[in-house]
Order: structure tokens, then sequence, then C-alpha cells
């Protein structure tokens, strides 16, 4: 990535940028950096461990790195998808941000217990993926590496999911819901929740009890994953940042699977592509209305 | 002599929260009743603007508040009074309720209608009917998605 290293140099001595955010090697494994000094770079790596999707530190509710200054960000093909989110929902504006495009080949489902990408490791978000070249950067980095290898756990998941009674459903989430400590990792891990005042932290009226109950628990993360409908990029912050491993890469992926099947949407990184609950069809499909 | 549980069960009768809007379906409700129509009286309407001023969470929280059933009615489409409320609300109800059914609510608890100010015999038909499905399923419980 001597590239990389170099371009990011370039930004931070002529002063374009005064941070830029990459991957950096850390005691536990990739972590996010905030490089502000040209001496740094050497610091900036790419490699399958890659999984975190800086986009989410260009969300202007974040202070803490809006007040370092301009930034550069490193970005996978899928992160320009929520860079485009923030675009089209005018939190950023693109030419505030220099964009530094990695080409991918896939990452890591979990870069701690595996190293090697095969069907087995990879990440499910990476079956099918479109846009292994970001097509929103000011520069590209890297060789387009070859697809990454297929694996349809998450989809066999679902389907299998779909298949059961509601009884059974209910049975399954409930299990998993209940586990759930409302710390809201999963709303601060996302790209796209840039809300100052969150709903779940409202109490004229109180939409949502803060107290981890099942019934709370479940009316969080249903209102969460309805505000992500058509907005979530897949990438899968929210699950990663569960203390309770939580499947909730599940239940966003359902949603976006139901929005892909009902509006012909699916998140792309263009800006200019109206999301689906913004605009409608006359011609909507309404087989449960009565 | 019955059980708590038992005597419970046999006077149980469902409670039904119905968000309407004010042109179309609140005004069908009253031509209803003006009508004279026989309904089940499980149903309690709330009046808001527009069926899409539903919000996702009103549904939540009546359940968690011990609805054991919801009925959701507005105008029929192209019949907006404000022209385009009710498209843009059809698109979050047919996530919404995708999701619901993901998460494991029963189908027959959540019911989407559109019903204009002239169809009180619809009305009728909506009540009676979702409430004979939701006396099928018996009372909502925290497991089910309900508070009682």
């Amino acid at each position: 990535m001597k590239e990389l290293q170099e371009a990011a140099r370039k930004l931070l001595s002529e002063g374009t940028v005064s941070v830029v955010l990459g991957y950096e090697m850390g005691p536990r494994g990739v972590r996010a950096a905030f490089i502000t000094r040209p001496e740094d770079v050497g610091k900036l790596i790419f490699n399958t461990s890659c999984v975190q999707n800086l986009t989410t530190y260009l969300n202007p509710r974040r202070a803490q790195i809006t007040q370092l200054g301009r930034p550069a960000v490193v970005v996978k093909g899928c992160d320009a998808r929520s860079l485009a989110g923030l675009i089209r929902e005018k939190q950023i504006e693109r030419d505030k941000v220099v964009v530094l495009g990695v080409r991918c080949g896939g990452v890591l489902e979990d870069p701690e217990s595996a190293s090697e990408l095969t069907a087995e490791t990879v990440s499910v978000r990476c079956t099918g993926c479109k846009v292994r070249e970001p097509h929103l950067a000011d520069q590209l980095f890297g060789e387009l590496p070859a697809e990454p290898p297929v694996n349809h756990r998450r989809e066999e998941q679902i389907a299998a999911l779909e298949k059961m009674t509601a009884v059974e459903r209910r049975e399954y989430w409930n299990n998993q819901l209940e586990r759930c400590i409302r710390c809201h990792a999963c709303r601060e891990a996302c790209p796209m929740c840039f809300c100052v005042k969150c709903t779940a932290e409202k109490t004229q009226p109180q939409w949502i009890d803060a107290a981890a109950t099942l019934e709370s628990n479940r009316a969080w993360q249903t209102m969460r994953v309805l505000h992500q409908a058509g907005r979530c990029v897949d990438c899968l912050e929210c699950e990663r940042a569960c203390p309770e491993h939580i499947p909730l890469g599940l239940l966003v992926r359902y949603v976006a699977g139901r929005v892909e099947e009902r509006f012909h949407y699916e998140a792309v990184d263009d800006p200019t592509v109206p999301a689906p609950f913004g605009m409608y069809r006359p011609d909507d499909e309404e087989e449960f209305i009565r | 002599m019955l059980s708590e549980d038992a005597q419970a069960s046999s006077t149980w009768s469902p409670k039904i929260v119905a968000f309407v809007c004010n042109w179309c379906t609140y005004t069908g409700a009253d031509l209803a009743g003006t009508s004279r129509l026989k309904m089940d009286p499980n149903v309690r309407v709330i009046r808001l603007p527009c069926s899409s001023r539903v919000n996702p969470l009103f549904i939540i929280k009546a359940f968690e508040r011990g609805a054991d059933g919801v009925i959701v009615s507005g105008c029929h489409t192209g019949d907006c009074h404000y022209s385009t409320g009710n498209f843009h609300a059809r698109r979050r109800f047919a996530i919404l309720n995708d999701l619901l059914h993901f998460l494991g609510l029963e189908e027959d608890r959540v019911t989407f209608a559109w019903v204009s100010a002239s169809e009180g015999n619809k009305w009728q038909e909506v009540v009676n009917e979702t409430t004979a499905r939701v006396k099928q399923l018996g009372p909502a419980t925290v497991q089910t998605g309900g508070a009682a």
C-alpha cells in the first residue's frame, strides 16, 4: 500500500486535508486510524482484515472527528455507498472530503479467527459484490482483485426463518432480543444513524422504554431497522458492534431484500439516485391491504 | 370451578386499536354508525389527519400497552386529501408489515385497509373480520409482542 501512504503524505503535507481516516494495525487487529501528521502515514494499511466502514466517522454527529478538520477517507467499494448515502441525505458535501478508494476482493467475516479468504471465512456481505472498485473515489489504489468467494450462509438463514411458523420465528427472535442490553452500540457504529436526538432517548412522549425489556428491545430494533430501510448499505457495523452477538445483519438484510423486491431499489454508490422512501409509484404492490 | 386462567379466557374479549384517517375512514366509520350497522364493540378508533401520520411506533406501542390487534385504514390511493400521503404510507406499511411478520407477529393481528367515506359497509366488514380473526388467535402476550 505504498501508493496509498504516499498519497496520504502528499495530502497532509500540502495541507489539502488535516486528517486521513484509514486502517492501521492495532494491538488487537486492524483498527481505524486517524492520521494527522505526514510522518505517521507509514501506519496505513489495507488488507482482507479491513472490515470496518470508515465513512461512519464522517457522520456529522461525531464532533471529535469533525473538529480535526477537513478529512480524507479510505473507502472500499461497499463503504462508498454509505458515503453516497450521507451525501444524498445532505449530511456531508462531496467537495469537503477527499475520497481514497481501494479496490477490494472481499474481506473476512471475523479477522480475529481467520486470516485467509475462503468461502467459509469471507464476510456474508461480499457475496455478489458489484462495487469492488469504488466509483466515488478521487484517487484509486491497488489492482482489481478476483471476485470474492461465494457464501450464501445468510440467505439460507433468512430463508429458513421465513419457512418457520410465526410462533417459531417469534421464539427465535425473542431468544435473540431478550439478550439486548440496550447499549445502543448498533446505533453508534452505524454510518447512517446521524440524528442529533434519537427517538430512543425521547421522553415526551417516551416511545421506547429505556430499560432493557423484551418489549422495549423489540421496539428499539424494529424502529432502528425500519429507519434503515432503503438506507442501510449492509456494512454490518451494527452486528459487529453488538456485544451480545444478536444477528442484526439478518434483520437489516431481510428488510433490504424486501425493499429490493418491492421497490426495485438497492443501496448504490450514486448520491443522485433517489432513496425509495422519499418517493412512490402509483402502481406499488398493495397485496397486503384489503 | 374454573381456574383463574380459564375464567380470564372465558371473559376475554380482544382490544383492537384502529388508526384511521380523518377524511375517508373516520367518515366511513361514522357512516357505518349513523347507518346503524352492527359491529363488534372491540375496536377503539383513533383519528389521525392522514394514514401517512401512522408512525410504526404507534402500532408497536399499541401492542405494548395491551392491544390484541391493530387496524390501519385510510383513503384509497388516488383519493388522499393531501394528494400523495397514502402513496408514501403504503410503501412504509409494506415494509413494516413484512418486518412484523419476520419478527414473528401473526399476520392476522394487523389489518391494513382502504375504506372511503362512503364505504360504511366495508368498515363494518373490516371491524368484524379483524375481531373474529384476533379472537381466534387469543390474547397478545409479551411473548407474542403484546403486553398482557
